[in-house]
Parts: structure tokens; C-alpha cells; sequence
């Protein structure tokens, strides 16, 4: 006798919302629509994007029902359906303009993916192939994906409601969904608000700041940087990134990627009147700590190099920059430091595992769980001296609840070991395709992918292209990064008979 | 006055016994058996019955009282009592309660409940013990403004660093004021520049961290410092109080608790205490812990019996003062004769605070000095009366009187009063005056 087990999912729940998601793309599309037919290029790729994301959306939508409601599991089922199929159909503007390496289905859904998680590692090879519609539509898809598609959607869906909380729990698992306002569609908003008006300040000062200093920053490229920049993503129009453009700026650069790290909920008390909730923040100053000394060291590793030839200002403007760029997991380069000595560069290597504040628009490992897990860590060698005492961890004066702790503790360890298998894959699969990738390129690639930062190393590079690697290496980075941006759980879950049965 | 007890236990008993001989006492309880027995004891009015109930409460004549006691040993009981004295009377009604929560609430609005004046045992006892431990020093110490300010009395020795600096020598701390001397049994108002020679009793008001830094100026070999070891042994609310306080005064103190979920709440409250979770009656852990070099410990456990068993313990194991909380009042020279330091019981100190209370007539809160030379008071002001509204200096020249302001509390909050403070109506003055001149400035409140 065969026993169907009842699926205990409410599917239609998931994708109905995913579907709305998908419906709603229609806008951010239209945008370099609008671009493509104001240069005279073709508008054909959003066209046909904007037709399959509405039969796709509408489809979807069909088969939602109202009765569903949106709990735990439904959220994770619909956080890893949307940052899949979002990145899915802003692969297919790529595929349709049929140029360059991003013509091939894969390298173009790498390269969705790499923008939709903020990743900004990059499979194109000829920047200038590309039309100007579609470069900037890169750009778009990493705004988009900057703070979290899902915060972006209960800002603009009201009848998430009481789903909204669950959903941006889902999206990013130590975000404490603060509430700023007793409705969570209120407080997206207001995230949303903040992140927009960051995004318009950072437009007005690269594209002041390019009429002062540097042709080549015009509006559309201010535009184009304003988006990746706050955003912590990390594409750029210009095949050397930031590096394109005048010393002043690069250091204009670093404060929106300082600031796009850090928490939205804090930044939102720092503008209203609250400034001290951020600036006594325990997690803020381990991040700025940590900026700092990863900044110095590389800055002296750079001094003391005798190949580097930059000069004073330019040493440490290359290692603030580049330093931040991974730190904030933005992944912008102000030179290609490929060419460093193996100090620094191993330095800038370990700056990938950091990330930037919880609640933000950075990926990695983020600075809170960093921040318990050392303060952990501490405790254990207190308690092996006096077994006895009760110590909790506190973060700015707060009690950490022992079952965060363990959770921090399991989610380093489980991205350590993702890490290092992925470094693995990459070295096995380039043997097999007969590509030269050393130990360390092949670390920097797992890293930057997994924890969504942008280039690597060798090849790789920040000039360079992830093109080199083998197409089955690429899905598995297509992957990776998926599951990397939503923090790993949510995906993970997905694959556990408990999720769908019991 | 006719004063209404709600509840006949030790603290009940305690207080109608110190009224009884003055006023008209009527005591309440729900115990028949326990009224008729105290009926023989004092000369008091007994009624058996509800306290909280209207019915009973007219039987005392509660509509008439001038002061209403609600004493038994549950908070909502006694909250309840005052409620409904409120509904009856106009008398002044005093709670005591356990619980701190219902006192914060009350003291956001005195008046909350229906009760005038709240006593919390658990914190009165907490404070008793700090000020105990803190202050080996000083020969009076009491708290005006709920704790807010303390008051204290130090004798000053002839080897005190104190001893030959001029009060604005002596005085370094910003919320601490010199209100009076007593040289050779006279009172000297002091001024920046008066000496301060050995054998004076100085008095000074302020914040208690402030009193507590003051003692390690007077007094450094008595007083403890931030380096004594104090162990609190037991987390219960007296125990997490006298750390909590202790806290304050920037000590860092142990505390040991049995149970594993209070512990880590107390951990969590508590952060510049070391909680441990450990069996107190472990003399292995409390040589491990080094407990037996500890300067002060404090047993704060559920029993008398624990408090007992922990106390000798220390005691045997050598440390220097043991202060022991006794649950029942009939202990407390059993635990003295036995050897501990000092006991303290709560039922006795929230009596004698209650007791103390119904002194008091105009002023909030009294201390008397010196064989009654001078007294402190607290005086809260009222709208248009002949303190508000200019600034102290002139208010010092224009009273023909001797007081000192040494501290003002304006919601909630220390003042420190300089010669240009403006006193405001609602501020709570808390002053030295000459005991002559007592009923002069009380007119003026």
C-alpha cells in the first residue's frame, strides 16, 4: 500500500506573492527601457523581459491562494523563489542582446545572479561590446537587490502585513527587524526612504564632483555608481571600475560604501534626532575598528613594498579604498591589486570574511556575529577558570540570548565548511578543464562568490573576468551566491523532508 | 491620631506597639485567633476580618483616621487596603510592599494606588546593608528623597586625611554638601574657608555615591574600597538589591545563586557583578572561589537556616565581617551571639522606617543630630510659598535663621544647590536647620 505523505507547505502562498514580485519587475525594467530608446539602442532585451516577467508574474499569480497564509516556512519557500527567479529574468535582457560572453545562457544568468545578490563579480570580457541600456541595467539589478528585494517588496505591497515581518527575517537572518513604526509596511518604507535618499546624494556627489574634477563622471555614470555604490555591490559601466576615475572621486566613493554598511535602522535614528543609538554601538565600532586596522595594515604592506609606486596619497587612498570595497563587500577596485605583493593582497583576502553591519546592504559574515563569537570566545577562557560564573554576552549593554550565540557559532561554521568546499570544486573542476587556478585564486574565487563581494584574485581579478573559469564552476557560483545572499538557512531548509511534511 | 494597622504579623505588631502609648491604635487582621491574642498584648482596638473591605474598614472608623497602615505580608493586599481607605477617608496612607516594581511605578506617581508613602522591605533592607558595608564610618546615616540622597555623620579622627583642611579642601565632589559641624557640642554653619580639625562630627548631604567617596576620604582604613571583595551569597530580591546598589557605588561584587535561570537573569541585570551558579554550602567552591578572603560577605538565601549554615561557614573559613539576613526577628541575637557580624532583619527595618514616618509632621523626612541641636528635614515646596522663586543666596541673607540646604531633588533628580539655585514649587529641600528654628522654616514650605 503506498502512503502519500501531505505536503504541509502552503505553496500557493509563496508563489502567489512570488508571482506579485515578479509582475512589479516591470518597473525597474522599464528604466533602461526608457535609456535604451533615449540612446537610440535596441530596446528589444527589456521588451522581451518585461513580456516574460508579466506571463511569468500574472501565471504565478493565478495559482495563489487567498486562503494561504504566509508563515515560516512559506516565507523561506518564497525568500529563495524570488532572489532566484528575479535573477532569472534580469538574465534574459543579456541573453536577447546576443553580444559578448553574457550572450550564453549561463554566463548571463552568472552575471544576473552576481548583480541581483551584490555580488559585482563580473564574466564580461569587452565592456564596450555592450550597450549602454544594458550596462545600466546591471546596475539597476544591484540596487535592487542592495537592501533586499523582500524589504523592497513589503514597502510596496500593503497586504504583506503581518507576513512582512516573517519575510524580512527570512531575507537576512540576524536582521532584527527593529520596528521602527507598529507596521512593518510603514518601516520598510522608511528603510526604503532612506535608502533611496542615499542613493540621490550619492548621484549629486559624484556627478557635482565629476563636473569639478573628471569628464568621464557624467550623469550617467554618477547614476550608474550612485546605484552600486550605496547599494555595497560593486558593478561598474567602466571596465576599471572606480579606478576610471579622478583620486578625489575614489575618496568620495568610500563614505556611501562606509555608510551603506552600516545599519539602516541606526542611520535612521542618526538623521532623527537619535544620533547616540549609532554612535554608542558596539557592533559600529568593531566595524570601523576594523576598517581602520585592515586599512593600516595594508597601507604599511603597500609602504613597505618597493614595487608599489603610488606615492604617499595614493598608497593609502588604494588601501582605504580597496579595503573598504571588500570589508563593505561592495567589490569596486581603485587599481588592480592583483599586481600587489602577497601581503597585502592575502590581507585583502581576509577581509573578505568580515561584511559590515547586520540590517544593511553588505553580504559576508557581518560584523555582529564576528563581534559575539569573539566575545564568546573570551567568555570560554574566563569560564575555564571559574566554571561557576554566569556571564552573558552583552552587545552595547544588552544580554546576547544563549541560543543566538549557538546559531552565530553554527552559521560560521557552516559557511567555513560551504567555503572551503566550494575552493575545492573550483580546483577539481579547472583540473579537469585544464585550467591553471593556484590554491589561493581559487580560495578568493570561493570567497568572493559565496559571500558575495565581487573580484578575486588572478584571472579573476578586479579587471579580470570569472569567464575563465569552467561553465560547471560558474553554476555552482550561481548558486552559491544565491544561497550565500539569503544567508544559507533558507535555501538549506528547502531541502529537508521536515519542511514539506511534517 | 487615630491610626488604622492592617495586619497583625511582626512588622504590624512592631508598629502598634511603638504608636500604642501616644495615639489611638486599631489594629486589623484576618486572623480572629491573632487579634484576640493581640488585644491582651497591647492597648490597642482589635477587628478581626477582610482589611481590604469597605465594611471592615468603617467597623476601624477609617473615614476618621489620620493615618492608615497596611502591613500584612502580600503587596496587593496592602495596595488594596490603601485603595480603598482612599474612598472612605482623606487619612495618609502607607503600603508596604515587596515588590520594587510596584514602587517604581509609585514613585513615577506618588499617589498611584491610593497610597501616600510606600515602603519597600526588600530595597529598605538592601539599602540597610549597603549602608552598612559602605559606611563602617560613620556614626548616622539616613536616606531622604527615596534614596536619592543620604545624609551622613562622620567623626572626623585625628589620623583622617581630612583632618586640618578647610571644607573647600575637603569638599571635592560635586554633589556632596558640608551643612554642619559640631565642634565641643556647638554647631558651626560651615563656610569655604572654616577648618575642619580632628574630634569634629561633620555632617554633609548628597548623593550616596558621593557619601560613599567622601568615606574613603574621612575614613580609608574603615571604609572599603573598590578592591574589597564583597560576596553576596544568594539571589533573592534582597540579594540582587544589595548588589545592584553596590553597583552604584562602583563596587564589583560576587554573587552566588543556586538556581540556574536566576542566575543568568541576575547576570543579565547585573553587569558589573560576577554571578556564579554554584551551591554556596560548598566549602570546596568557596575555596576554589577564594570566597574565604573575601573582606565582606552578605547571605542573603530563602532560609534562616541556609543564612545560618553559609554565615558560620564564612565565619569559620575567615572572613572579616559577615553580615547575615535573619528572616525572623527572633534570630537575630541567636545569629550575634553566635559570632556574625551583624544581622539584619527585614520585618524590623521596614517597622522602624514606618515607625519613623509617623513622627514626622510637616516636613516629609526627618533626621535629629547632636542630642536635637540641629535636625534635617525634607520639605517639599509648595506653589507661592516663601522658598520658591529666588535663588538661595538671597533667600540665605533674608531668613533670620541658621539652616544650609544640602541637596534638592526636582523629579526624581539630584540638584546640587549653588547660592544661585532658583527653588521651584514641587522641589523636595532637603536642609539642616538649628532645632530652634524648626517650626520657622517649616512655615515657610
Amino acid at each position: 500500500m503506498t502512503r502519500t505523505r501531505r505536503v504541509r507547505v502552503g505553496w500557493r502562498a509563496s508563489v502567489g506573492l512570488t508571482g506579485d514580485v515578479l509582475t512589479y519587475l516591470v518597473v525597474p525594467l522599464s528604466f533602461p527601457l526608457l535609456l535604451s530608446v533615449y540612446y537610440a539602442e535596441s530596446s528589444l532585451p527589456f521588451l522581451v523581459a518585461i513580456a516574460v516577467t508579466l506571463a511569468l508574474g500574472s501565471g504565478f499569480r493565478r495559482l495563489a491562494d487567498p486562503e494561504e497564509d504566509l508563515g515560516p516556512r512559506e516565507a523561506f519557500l518564497a525568500v529563495a523563489l524570488i532572489w532566484f527567479l528575479v535573477a532569472a529574468v534580469g538574465a534574459i535582457p543579456f541573453v536577447v542582446a546576443g553580444v559578448g560572453t553574457i550572450a550564453h545562457p549561463v554566463n548571463a544568468m552568472f552575471e544576473a545572479m552576481s548583480g541581483l545578490t551584490t555580488t559585482g563579480a563580473t564574466v564580461l570580457r569587452d565592456f564596450s561590446l555592450h550597450s549602454r541600456s544594458v550596462l545600466m541595467w546591471r546596475q539597476v539589478i544591484q540596487w535592487l537587490g542592495g537592501l533586499g528585494i523582500l524589504i523592497l517588496a513589503t514597502a510596496v505591497l500593503s497586504e504583506i502585513g503581518v507576513g512582512g515581518a516573517q519575510l524580512m527575517e527570512s531575507e537576512s537572518q540576524t536582521q532584527d527587524v527593529n520596528k521602527l513604526t507598529p507596521k512593518i509596511s510603514a518601516t520598510a518604507r522608511l528603510i526604503w526612504g532612506l535608502y533611496l535618499g542615499l542613493t540621490v546624494l550619492a548621484i549629486a556627489t559624484y556627478f557635482v564632483l565629476g563636473l569639478a574634477f573628471d569628464p568621464r563622471m557624467d550623469l550617467y555614470n554618477a547614476v550608474a555608481h550612485a546605484f552600486t555604490s550605496v547599494a555595497t555591490a560593486g558593478f561598474s559601466p567602466e571596465p576599471l571600475s572606480v579606478g576610471a576615475f579622478h583620486p578625489v572621486i575614489q575618496w568620495a566613493v568610500v563614505p556611501f560604501m562606509v555608510v551603506g554598511s552600516t545599519s539602516f535602522v541606526l542611520l535612521y535614528f542618526f538623521i532623527n534626532g537619535e544620533p547616540m543609538r549609532l554612535l554608542r554601538n558596539e557592533e559600529f565600532h568593531f566595524y570601523l575598528g576594523v576598517l581602520a586596522t585592515f586599512s593600516s595594515v595594508v597601507a604599511i604592506a603597500l609602504f613597505l613594498d618597493p614595487s608599489t609606486t603610488f606615492g604617499a596619497e595614493g598608497t593609502l587612498r588604494h588601501a582605504v579604498f580597496n579595503v573598504a570595497s571588500i570589508v563593505t563587500t561592495t567589490g569596486y577596485a581603485s587599481t588592480d591589486y592583483v599586481q600587489w605583493a602577497p601581503a597585502a593582497k592575502h590581507v585583502l583576502f581576509a577581509c573578505m570574511f568580515v561584511g559590515g553591519m547586520v540590517g544593511s546592504t553588505t553580504c559576508s559574515i557581518k560584523s555582529l556575529r564576528w563581534l559575539v563569537a569573539l566575545k564568546a570566545f573570551r567568555r570560554n577562557l574566563y569560564t575555564a577558570i571559574h566554571p561557576e560564573a554566569v556571564r552573558p554576552i552583552r552587545v552595547t549593554g544588552k544580554p546576547v540570548d544563549e541560543e543566538v550565540i549557538r546559531d552565530i557559532y553554527g552559521y560560521l561554521l557552516l559557511s567555513i565548511v560551504i567555503f572551503f568546499l566550494l575552493t575545492v570544486v573550483i580546483v577539481v573542476d579547472a583540473e579537469r578543464a585544464d585550467l591553471r587556478v593556484t590554491e589561493f585564486e581559487a580560495m578568493g574565487a570561493a570567497a568572493t562568490t559565496f559571500l558575495n563581494i565581487g573580484p578575486a584574485f588572478g584571472e579573476a581579478g578586479p579587471y579580470g573576468t570569472f569567464a575563465s573559469f569552467s561553465m560547471t564552476t560558474r553554476g555552482v557560483m550561481v548558486v552559491l551566491m544565491w544561497i550565500g545572499r539569503i544567508e544559507i538557512i533558507p535555501v538549506l531548509v528547502l531541502f529537508t523532508r521536515a519542511f514539506w511534511t511534517s | 491620631m487615630h491610626v488604622v494597622i492592617v495586619g497583625a504579623g511582626e512588622v504590624g505588631t512592631s508598629i502598634a506597639a511603638s504608636l500604642a502609648p501616644d495615639h489611638e491604635v486599631v489594629v486589623v487582621d484576618v486572623d480572629p485567633d491573632r487579634a484576640e491574642q493581640l488585644k491582651y498584648e497591647l492597648d490597642v482596638l482589635t477587628i478581626a476580618g477582610d482589611g481590604t473591605t469597605s465594611g471592615i474598614q468603617t467597623a476601624a472608623e477609617v473615614e476618621r483616621a489620620d493615618m492608615v497602615i497596611a502591613c500584612t505580608d502580600d503587596d496587593r493586599t496592602n495596595l488594596v487596603t490603601c485603595g480603598t481607605a482612599k474612598t472612605l477617608g482623606d487619612g495618609f496612607t502607607i503600603a508596604r510592599v515587596k515588590s520594587t516594581e510596584y514602587l517604581r511605578t509609585w514613585e513615577g506617581n506618588e499617589g498611584a494606588f491610593g497610597v501616600d508613602f510606600m515602603v519597600c522591605t526588600d530595597l529598605l533592607t538592601a539599602e540597610n546593608i549597603v549602608r552598612v558595608i559602605g559606611l563602617p564610618a560613620a556614626i548616622d546615616v539616613d536616606p531622604f528623597a527615596s534614596g536619592l540622597v543620604q545624609m551622613a555623620e562622620f567623626e572626623i579622627a585625628a589620623e583622617s586625611p581630612v583632618a586640618g583642611q578647610t571644607v573647600s579642601e575637603a569638599d571635592r565632589f560635586e554633589s556632596l554638601t558640608f551643612v554642619g559641624i559640631f565642634r565641643n557640642g556647638e554647631m558651626i554653619i560651615p563656610r569655604g574657608d572654616t577648618d575642619i580639625g580632628a574630634g569634629d562630627r561633620a555632617v554633609v548631604i548628597g548623593s550616596p555615591e558621593s557619601v560613599q567617596s567622601f568615606a574613603n576620604d574621612v575614613a580609608p582604613d574603615a571604609t572599603p574600597g573598590r578592591a574589597d571583595e564583597i560576596v553576596i551569597v544568594g539571589g533573592s530580591e534582597i540579594g540582587y538589591q544589595t548588589a545592584r546598589l553596590l553597583e552604584d557605588r562602583d563596587f564589583k561584587p560576587r554573587l552566588i545563586e543556586r538556581d540556574s535561570a536566576r542566575a543568568r537573569a541576575l547576570a543579565e541585570d547585573l553587569p558589573n557583578t560576577v554571578v556564579m551558579e554554584h551551591d554556596a554550602t560548598d566549602t570546596q567552591f568557596l575555596s576554589r572561589e577564594h570566597v574565604d578572603e573575601a573582606d565582606i560577605v552578605v547571605t542573603a538565601l530563602g532560609s534562616d537556616e541556609q543564612n545560618l549554615l553559609v554565615a558560620v561557614l564564612a565565619k569559620r573559613l575567615g572572613v572579616d565581617r559577615v553580615i547575615a539576613v535573619v528572616d525572623s526577628a527572633d534570630y537575630v541575637t541567636v545569629f550575634e551571639e553566635i559570632g556574625i557580624d551583624i544581622a539584619i532583619n527585614p520585618r524590623t527595618v521596614t517597622a522602624e522606617e514606618i515607625t519613623r514616618f509617623t513622627y514626622e509632621s510637616v516636613a516629609e523626612n526627618i533626621a535629629v543630630l547632636e542630642n536635637d541641636q540641629a535636625e534635617v528635614l525634607e520639605l517639599e515646596l509648595t506653589e507661592g510659598c516663601g522658598l520658591v522663586g529666588r535663588p538661595i543666596s538671597e533667600l540665605v541673607d533674608e531668613i533670620d535663621v541658621r539652616f544650609v540646604i544640602g541637596a534638592i531633588t526636582r523629579n526624581h533628580a539630584l540638584v546640587t544647590p549653588r547660592g544661585d539655585t532658583v527653588l521651584q514649587p514641587g522641589d523636595h529641600v532637603i536642609l539642616l536647620v538649628d532645632s530652634d528654628d524648626v517650626g520657622e522654616i517649616a512655615s515657610m514650605a
